[in-house]
């Protein structure tokens, strides 16, 4: 049997979107496989974190206990080496998230097992279960074979499918802990909120938005004055706020902040998944980039492909002009 | 403290034209221009300012070609003191698991308080190796850190989460910790750390040398292949504003404003 075993993910009390997201695709190779979906949530006060996913139509498997309050890569690693022993799962699955880079890899060498890491698809063909993963930031995609093993370890990454609706109500079983005492060698301390800074880019009427492509920060000011041109907020990438050109709390991505604007202006931003998954809800997207392959065209609904040294200085002042 | 550092030299593909060779398999790599792994760079600033800080001896370590060289040289120009370079055509480099395992090798028998990665390779960024090898090493780790803070025989470790939420953990030593971007600010090689980097010592090993048993890293021992790779279509529904920088800013212009979006 094809048991495929997700790991769910949740913090702060509230599950994490990829926990939905992964039931877009845990079903199909549990069916490819013929197997059953089992998810796995281990925690502390567990109850309507279980409900909610059993609504799924999955066996939701929950390990409750105050021991498991905070998330702990050990606690999961030894957790789940024992359950991979105890249940024998075809596929053990969870995302690509700061949670699931922190334990997976450790757990397939444990186990010697193989791992496929950021899946954004997943497809079981001729006794074969393939993944597909993006390389080169989203340039080119790579088809992953596993050689046959007892068990496959794969992350998906986030934002990659839709979160199907619920569907069907499911169980949930509440399981003994493998894992009896606490272990020392890394003990969670405390969560630090993200700063908050003078403008709340998520509230946001327009953002122009820049990336690495702005080269030094002495280019600003050509960002700045269209932004005050058409009353915008200025926010970036994450090479843009790595590089100390704009504040940290402008960073829009999946490590940063998920904007919803009007109007987003992306110029010199390539368009890596991260910070894809940070600006497509915008209303309308505008893109500058010099490079016609760049993925962020794949989101825009006006596109410019050239310089923006070249096109926003006129930009602005056209902008000026019509506005009177 | 002793620390090693795993860097890895990677091809820039931000503005480049990527295409896959006729064997299906991999990319042409000709034309593009290399350097090092843009997390790595901060994971070697991360061990300089440590070892300004507290002392000690900071290692570099990277498998890769000859071509790679100047990158070792720059992270060593910048205060690294040693560097191992590993070049063997048997290892398995698609699977982070098999990289790990040759890094581990690398390291291991050596006395070491920490051990950096980057957390993420830019160009097939699996953001697993560091994890991997911390397991092969036997001893605890990090990931996704963005703040390190040495305490007596422990680290405090400020872990970067989704949102940009931090959560900070501490760990006892020896450790692993994988290096976020924007951890710190990258200096730039002083003129005087060039000349020197020129004289330190920088040692080319294979497998044989390392002790490692190839058919535990070879493409036998990796339990995954890479079938194929293709260029994902692009599904543009963009209209593509056509002509002259000028005249692309005024029909951008024009339609932003009459489509009251300014
Ligand atoms: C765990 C993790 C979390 C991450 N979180 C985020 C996140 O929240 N947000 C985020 O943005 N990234 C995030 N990233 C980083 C992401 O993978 C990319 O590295 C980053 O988004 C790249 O930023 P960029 O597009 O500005 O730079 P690049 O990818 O270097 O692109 C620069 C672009 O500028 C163009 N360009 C250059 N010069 C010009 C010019 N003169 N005119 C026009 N165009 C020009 C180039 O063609 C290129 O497309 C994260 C990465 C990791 C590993
Ligand atoms: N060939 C290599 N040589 C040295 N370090 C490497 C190599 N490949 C990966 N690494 C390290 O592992 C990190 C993460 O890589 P990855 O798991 O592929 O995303 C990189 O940032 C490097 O620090």
């Amino acid at each position: 049997m094809g048991n495929i075993l997700v790991v769910a993910e949740h913090r702060q009390g509230v599950l994490r979107d990829i926990s939905f997201e992964m039931m877009a695709i845990a079903p199909k190779i549990a069916e490819q496989m013929g197997g059953e979906v089992i998810v796995l949530l281990i925690g502390s006060g567990m109850d309507e974190m279980a409900k909610k996913m059993s609504e799924y139509g999955v066996k939701v498997m929950v390990i409750d206990d105050p021991l498991f309050e905070y998330f702990n890569a050990e606690k999961y690693q030894k957790i789940l080496s024992a359950l991979i022993d105890d249940l024998k799962p075809a596929v053990l699955m969870t995302g690509q998230t700061a949670q699931g880079v922190d334990f997976m890899p450790a757990l397939a060498v444990e186990k010697k097992l193989p791992l496929v890491a950021e899946a954004i698809d997943l497809n079981y063909e001729d006794s074969t279960l393939k993944a597909t993963r993006q390389i080169y930031s989203g340039k080119v995609n790579a088809t992953v074979a596993f050689k046959p093993a007892d068990t496959y370890l794969v992350t998906i990454r986030e934002s990659a499918v839709e979160a199907p609706e619920p569907s069907a109500s499911g169980s949930v079983e509440k399981l003994d802990s493998p894992l009896k005492e606490d272990i020392s060698y890394r003990k969670f301390v405390e969560y630090i909120e993200a700063e908050v800074g003078d403008v709340d880019i998520t509230q946001s009427d327009i953002l122009v938005s820049v990336g690495r492509g702005l080269k030094e920060d002495k280019n600003l000011p050509v960002i700045e004055e269209l932004a005050q041109a058409i009353k915008a907020d200025i926010s970036g990438s994450r090479a843009a706020t790595d590089a100390g050109w704009i504040p940290h709390d402008r960073q829009v991505g999946t490590s940063g902040k998920t904007v919803k604007p009007k109007l987003y202006v992306a110029m010199g931003i390539s368009g890596a998944f991260q910070h894809l998954a940070g600006m497509k809800g915008a209303k309308t997207i505008v893109a500058i980039n010099k490079d016609p392959e760049a993925p962020i065209f794949a989101v825009a609904d006006y596109a410019i492909v050239d310089d923006m040294f070249k096109v926003v200085p006129a930009l602005t002042e056209k902008l000026k002009g019509l506005k009177g | 403290m002793k620390t090693f550092v795993c860097i890895k030299y990677v091809p820039d593909t931000s503005e480049a034209e990527v295409k896959v060779n006729p064997d299906g398999v991999t990319v042409d790599s000709s034309r593009f221009s290399f350097d090092i792994n843009d997390a790595d760079n901060y994971a070697v600033e991360e061990s300089v300012l440590i070892k300004e800080d507290k002392g000690g001896e900071v290692t570099v370590v990277s498998i890769g070609p000859k071509q790679s060289d100047v990158m070792i040289r720059m992270a060593m120009a910048k205060g690294c003191d040693k560097a191992l370079r590993v070049e063997d055509e048997r290892i398995a480099d698609h699977d982070p698991l098999m990289v790990a395992r040759v890094l581990a090798g690398a390291i291991k028998g050596q006395e070491f308080d920490l051990v950096f990665t980057g957390c993420w390779a830019d160009d097939d960024g699996h953001m697993s190796t560091g994890v991997a090898l911390a397991e092969y090493l036997g001893v605890n780790h990090a990931s996704m850190v963005k703040k390190v803070e040495i305490l007596d025989g422990k680290v405090k470790a400020h872990r970067e989460l989704e949102g940009g939420l931090m959560e900070v953990v501490e760990l006892e030593l020896p450790a692993v910790l994988t290096i976020q971007t924007g951890i710190n600010e990258p200096r730039y090689a002083p003129i005087r750390g060039i000349r020197q980097a020129q004289k330190k010592e920088l040692n080319v090993a294979g497998l044989d040398d390392l002790g490692i048993d190839p058919a535990e890293v070879g493409s036998d021992a990796s339990q995954v292949i890479v079938e194929n790779l293709y260029i994902p279509e692009v599904e543009s529904t963009a209209e593509f504003i056509e002509g002259e920088p000028e005249e692309k800013a005024e029909k951008l212009a024009s339609i932003l404003v009459k489509g009251g979006l300014v």
